[in-house]
C-alpha cells in the first residue's frame, strides 16, 4: 500500500500548533516566543498528553519520541491510526515539543519504537476503549456490538454509527494509560506492517522542508562560539581590533566563553574566523595513537567490575583443549553530522524558548533550566529536524551557545557550528580496548570465554551529556561522562557453559564522549565474533555451521540460517587467502533485542592493503515490523555507515586538539565505495516491536574482520582497517603481497 | 555595500552585499530565503550547498557573490512538491533520504549529470556522485532514484 499523508490535513489540524512544528512548508519568521498556544501536559502516563480529538475529524498527535530522519514520522502515525480507528491522513503529529508534547525521554538507543511506539499503542488502546464506552453510551448499544473505523464508533452490524468528533471533540479523555486496554490483532492491521509513504519526502526533495537550520525567528541575530584551540585553556584577552573591518559585530565574552554575534550571518562567521584571542593553557591528556595505552595503563584507574557471569570459567580453563587469546582496539570517533549542529534560541524576560534538533528536549529542557539558573519550567524546547545524528551529537551545544548568547544581547539567536566546530567539539563515541580468551573442549566446542574491556567509566546518575560552554563560561552543570552501555556484547549469546565478562574502567576520556549508535557493540562484536572464527578454525568447522551448533534458540538460528540463504554461503573451513573473502557474524542484539546476523564479501588488495567490501547480506528481527520501507532504511544506514566506521573513521587528536576536523582528514564512506545490499525482514507481528535503528550496525567490523581473514590468512583487530594497516599485519604474520 | 543582481530560478534578483567574498549560499539562504541549498562544511567537500550555474552543478559555499554570474538554479527552481522536477520525483519515489541534509545536493548533482548524460550506468551514478557525502547511509536509494530518473526522461 502507497497512502502518503495529506499535508493540507497537517496544516489544517490544529494549526497554530503545527506551525510551531514546521514540518513542511516555508519558513515562517515567527515572533518569539512562538505562536500563541497552551501548556498542555505532559504526563507520559496520561491519555491526553497523546491525542486530542479535533471539531474537524481529524486527531492531532503528541510525540515526545522525534523523527531524527529515521521514519518515526509515519512509523508512530501508522500504528495510532491502526489502533485508534482512523485513516492515516486525518492524523496530524506533533514531536518533541516540551509545552505539548508527552516526556517520553530521548529518542535513542533504538528505542522509538520499542518504547514510544509501544507506549503511544497503549494510548492509543486505552483511547479506543473509552471512546467505544462513550459511544455505547450515545448510540444505546452494548459494547461488545461496537467497534472503531474511519473516526468513527460503528455498529458491527453496520446499524449505527457517531464519529469521535460527536463523542468528544474539545473534550479530555481524563485517563492514565491501561496496559490491559484491548488490542488490536495484527490481522485487523491496515497500516501496521505495510510501506507507507513518509510524509517528509516531497519537502526534503524540494527543498520545501523546514530543517532547524533553515528556521528563522523575527528579529534574530547569527552568533558563532570561538571555542578554545586547546580544551580547558583560559582566555586572556580579546583583540576586538582585529575584526573592526566588519560591520554590526558584537563580541560576547563570559569567563572564557567567547562568541560574536551579527545582523548577517557571514560577519558572525567571518569574524569568528578573524576575532584574535589569546589562550593560555589546556590541552588533552592523551593523543589518539595513545589511546590503546591510555585505557589499558596510563590513563587514571577507577575500580575493576564483573559485569557478567555464567558458570566459573577459572575452573573450567585449565581443562580447554584449544586456547586462543586476541587484543582489539576502536578508536574515538565521530558522530559526523552532515549538517553542522545548529540551534536558535530567545532568552528574555526570565524565560526561554530554544528552537533545537536535540534528541530529549524535554531532558535538556530541565538542564538548561539549571544552566541558565532559571525557575523550574522556564525553558521551552522545540524541535526541528536537524541533519542526522546518531547518539549525541552537538545540537544541544548549539543550543546552549545560542542561548548564552542571546541573553547576553536580550535577542534571538540563532547558531551554527562550522564543519570544524562539528568534528572537533561534537562528543565522541569512545575509544574501547579488549583482550578476549577463549577455549575449545575435546569435542571441538567452545567451553570458556572471558572477556576483558578497557573503556571509560560512565558517570551514574549524569543527567546528560555536559555541554562545552557552560564549562567555558562557568555556568552551573553536573560534569561526567556519558558512553551508553558500552559494556554489553563482548560475551556472546551463544551457548558457552562457562564466561565472564570483566570491566577495568578507567576514569575520563582523553575527548569528550556520548554514546554513539550502536554504543560499544561495534568494538566489542569485532572481538567477539571474530574470536568465534578463530575459535571456529581451531574445531575445524564452517564459521557459519559453527555458529549454529552454539545456538538454540529458533529466531536466533533463523536470522544464520537466512543469511546463509541471501549470500548463497558455501560451507568451507580454512581462508581463501587469495585477495576475496567472504565472513558472517550474529549478534542477538544486547541479548535481549533485536536479532541481526550478516555476510559480507570482501576484495582485499594485497599490494595496497586496500580493502573493497562488495557485497553485505542480512537477515534482521525485530519483532514486529511496524513500517517494512522505514526498516529498511535503518537497515541500510546501518551497514553503509557500519562499513565506513570499519573502515575509515577515526577521531584523530594531539596533545593539544582534535586534528580530523574536515571530510577530507575525518573520512567517510564514498559512493564508489558503497556495496551491494540484500536485506531479509523476518516480520514477527506477534511479538513486540524492538529496535532497527542500530543493532544492524553491531556486527558490520566482525563481519568485515572475519570476511579479509579468508582473504588474506590475518585477523585484523584494530579499527579502521586503513590499507596501512592492513599491509603491517600481512607483514606481520609472513603473509606476502600479491 | 554594493548591489548585485542574481539571475535565480528565471527572476532577477537584487542583493546588497557588504563583503563581495561573501558566498552565494549565505546570500540565497538568508537574503532570498531560499534555504534549500545546506551549508555542510563550507570547504567544498561534501555537496550540501550545490546549485546549478548555466548547467554545471556548483559549490556555492565556494561561490563568493561577487563571481556568482549567470543563470542560477536552487533546488526550489528544479521543481515543488506540488510539481517536482523529474529527479524530484525519483526520489520521492525510491523514499531516498533519511535525514535529507544531503539530499539538495543529491539531487542538484544528480539533475547537472543527467543533463549530459543520457543513459548512466549504476557506476556512472556512483562517480557522479563520489564527492557528495551522505552520513545516514541513503546511498544505495540515491542511485537507484537517480537510475530511475534516468529511465524517465
Amino acid at each position: 500500500m502507497n497512502l502518503s499523508l495529506n499535508r493540507r490535513s497537517f496544516l489544517t489540524a490544529s494549526s497554530a500548533l503545527v506551525v510551531a512544528y514546521a514540518m513542511n512548508g516555508p519558513a515562517k519568521a515567527q515572533n518569539p516566543p512562538g505562536p500563541p498556544h497552551k501548556r498542555r501536559g505532559v504526563d507520559a502516563k496520561q491519555v491526553d498528553s497523546y491525542f486530542v480529538i479535533n471539531a474537524d475529524g481529524t486527531v492531532t498527535l503528541y510525540s515526545g519520541k522525534v523523527d531524527l530522519g529515521t521514519g518515526h514520522r509515519i512509523a508512530l502515525p501508522q500504528i495510532v491510526a491502526d489502533e485508534l480507528g482512523i485513516e492515516i491522513e486525518r492524523i496530524a503529529m506533533i514531536e518533541g515539543d516540551t509545552h505539548l508534547t508527552p516526556d517520553q525521554g530521548s529518542t535513542s538507543g533504538s528505542n522509538g519504537m520499542m518504547r514510544g511506539g509501544v507506549q503511544t499503542r497503549q494510548a492509543a488502546a486505552t483511547a479506543r476503549a473509552a471512546l467505544i464506552k462513550l459511544g455505547a453510551a450515545r448510540l444505546g448499544l452494548p459494547e461488545a456490538d461496537l467497534d472503531t473505523a474511519q473516526g468513527e464508533v460503528r455498529a458491527k452490524n453496520g446499524s449505527a454509527s457517531v464519529t469521535f468528533a460527536a463523542l468528544l471533540a474539545g473534550g479530555q479523555f481524563n485517563l492514565e494509560l491501561d496496559s490491559k486496554a484491548p488490542r488490536r490483532k495484527p490481522s485487523e492491521y491496515r497500516y501496521v506492517g505495510k510501506p507507507v509513504r513518509r510524509p517528509d519526502m516531497p519537502g526534503k526533495a524540494t527543498g520545501a522542508h523546514v530543517w532547524m537550520h533553515d528556521f528563522a525567528v523575527e528579529g534574530m541575530l547569527h552568533g558563532r562560539s570561538i571555542y578554545p584551540p586547546r580544551p580547558g585553556a583560559r582566555l586572556v584577552s580579546v583583540d576586538e581590533a582585529s575584526i573592526a573591518d566588519i560591520p554590526g559585530v558584537k563580541v560576547v565574552r563570559i569567563k572564557d566563553y567567547l562568541g560574536v554575534v551579527a545582523e548577517r550571518e557571514w560577519h558572525a562567521e567571518k569574524a569568528a574566523r578573524q576575532l584574535k584571542a589569546q589562550w593560555d593553557g589546556g590541552g588533552l591528556v592523551t593523543t589518539s595513537a595513545q589511546a590503546q595505552a591510555y585505557l589499558r595503563e596510563t590513563g587514571p584507574r577507577d575500580t575493576d567490575e564483573v559485569a557478567e557471569k555464567t558458570g566459573d570459567f577459572d575452573a573450567a580453563w585449565p581443562q580447554a583443549v584449544t586456547k586462543i587469546k586476541a587484543d582489539y582496539h576502536w578508536p574515538m570517533q565521530s558522530h559526523a553530522s552532515l549538517g553542522p549542529s545548529c540551534a536558535i534560541a530567545d532568552v528574555r524576560d526570565g524565560e526561554a524558548t530554544i528552537w533545537t534538533a536535540s534528541q530529549g528536549t524535554h531532558k535538556f529542557a530541565e538542564a538548561f533550566d539549571g544552566i541558565l539558573q532559571l525557575p523550574k519550567g522556564k525553558v521551552r524546547q522545540i524541535y526541528l529536524d536537524g541533519a542526522g545524528c546518531y547518539g549525541m551529537n552537538g545540537h544541544d551545544d548549539a543550543a546552549i551557545d545560542a542561548a548564552i548568547l542571546s541573553r547576553a544581547v536580550g535577542k534571538p539567536v540563532r547558531v551554527q557550528w562550522s564543519r570544524a566546530d562539528e568534528l572537533a567539539w561534537d562528543p565522541k563515541g569512545p575509544p574501547q580496548t579488549l583482550t578476549i580468551e577463549a577455549g575449545l573442549d575435546g569435542n571441538q566446542r567452545v567451553s570458556t570465554w572471558r572477556a576483558h574491556m578497557w573503556i571509560p567509566r560512565p558517570t551514574p546518575k549524569l543527567p546528560n551529556v555536559p555541554l562545552v560552554s557552560p564549562q567555558l563560561a562557568g555556568l552551573p552543570q553536573m560534569q561526567g561522562v556519558a558512553t551508553g552501555s558500552i559494556n554489553i556484547g563482548a560475551v556472546p549469546t551463544y551457548d558457552i557453559p562457562h564466561m565472564e565478562a570483566v570491566v577495568h574502567y578507567v576514569k575520563d576520556t582523553p575527548v569528550r564522549t556520548s554514546p554513539l549508535r550502536a554504543p560499544g557493540k561495534l568494538a566489542n562484536l569485532m572481538a567477539a565474533e571474530s574470536m568465534m572464527d578463530a575459535l571456529a578454525l581451531g574445531a575445524g568447522k564452517d564459521p557459519l555451521a559453527f555458529r549454529l551448533d552454539h545456538l538454540k534458540d529458533p529466531r536466533s538460528l533463523d536470522v544464520l540460517k537466512k543469511t546463509a540463504e541471501l549470500h548463497d554461503w558455501r560451507p568451507r573451513v580454512e581462508p581463501r587467502r587469495d585477495g576475496k573473502g567472504r565472513g558472517v557474524a550474529f549478534t542477538h542484539y544486547k541479548g535481549n533485542e533485536t536479532y541481526v546476523a550478516m555476510a559480507v564479501d570482501v576484495e582485499v588488495d594485497r599490494g595496497t592493503g586496500a580493502i573493497r567490501v562488495t557485497r553485505v547480506s542480512c537477515a534482521h528481527d525485530c519483532g514486529q515490523v511496524i513500517s517494512p520501507d522505514g526498516v529498511r532504511a535503518q537497515i541500510e544506514g546501518c551497514l553503509i555507515q557500519g562499513v565506513s566506521r570499519t573502515l575509515f573513521e577515526e577521531t584523530r587528536f594531539d596533545r593539544e586538539r582534535v586534528t580530523s576536523v574536515d571530510w577530507s582528514s575525518y573520512r567517510v564512506i564514498a559512493f564508489p565505495e558503497v556495496p551491494e545490499l540484500k536485506i531479509a525482514l523476518i516480520d514477527r507481528p506477534d511479538k513486540p516491536p524492538v529496535g532497527a535503528g542500530e543493532a544492524a550496525i553491531a556486527p558490520v567490523a566482525a563481519a568485515i574482520s572475519n570476511a579479509v581473514f579468508d582473504a588474506t590468512g590475518v585477523r585484523l583487530q584494530s579499527a579502521p582497517f586503513t590499507p596501512q594497516r592492513v599491509r603491517a599485519a600481512m607483514a606481520q604474520s609472513g603473509t606476502t603481497a600479491g | 555595500m554594493a548591489r548585485y543582481v542574481l539571475e535565480v530560478n528565471g527572476q532577477a534578483k537584487a542583493v546588497e552585499v557588504h563583503d563581495p567574498q561573501e558566498p552565494l549560499l549565505y546570500v540565497l539562504r538568508n537574503d532570498l530565503r531560499l534555504t534549500g541549498a545546506k551549508y555542510g562544511c563550507g570547504l567544498g567537500q561534501c555537496g550540501a550547498c550545490t546549485v546549478i550555474i548555466d548547467g554545471e552543478a556548483v559549490r556555492s559555499c565556494l561561490t563568493p557573490i561577487s563571481s556568482a554570474k549567470g543563470k542560477i538554479t536552487t533546488i526550489e527552481g528544479l521543481g515543488t512538491p506540488q510539481k517536482p522536477h523529474a529527479v524530484q520525483a525519483a526520489f520521492i519515489e525510491e523514499q531516498a533520504a533519511q535525514c535529507g541534509y544531503c539530499t539538495n545536493g543529491m539531487v542538484m548533482t544528480t539533475a547537472a549529470f543527467l543533463d549530459k548524460s543520457k543513459s548512466p550506468s549504476a557506476s556512472d551514478v556512483r562517480d557522479a556522485l563520489a564527492a557528495n557525502v551522505c552520513r545516514c547511509g541513503t546511498h544505495d536509494r540515491v542511485v537507484k532514484a537517480a537510475l530511475r530518473a534516468a529511465s524517465a526522461k
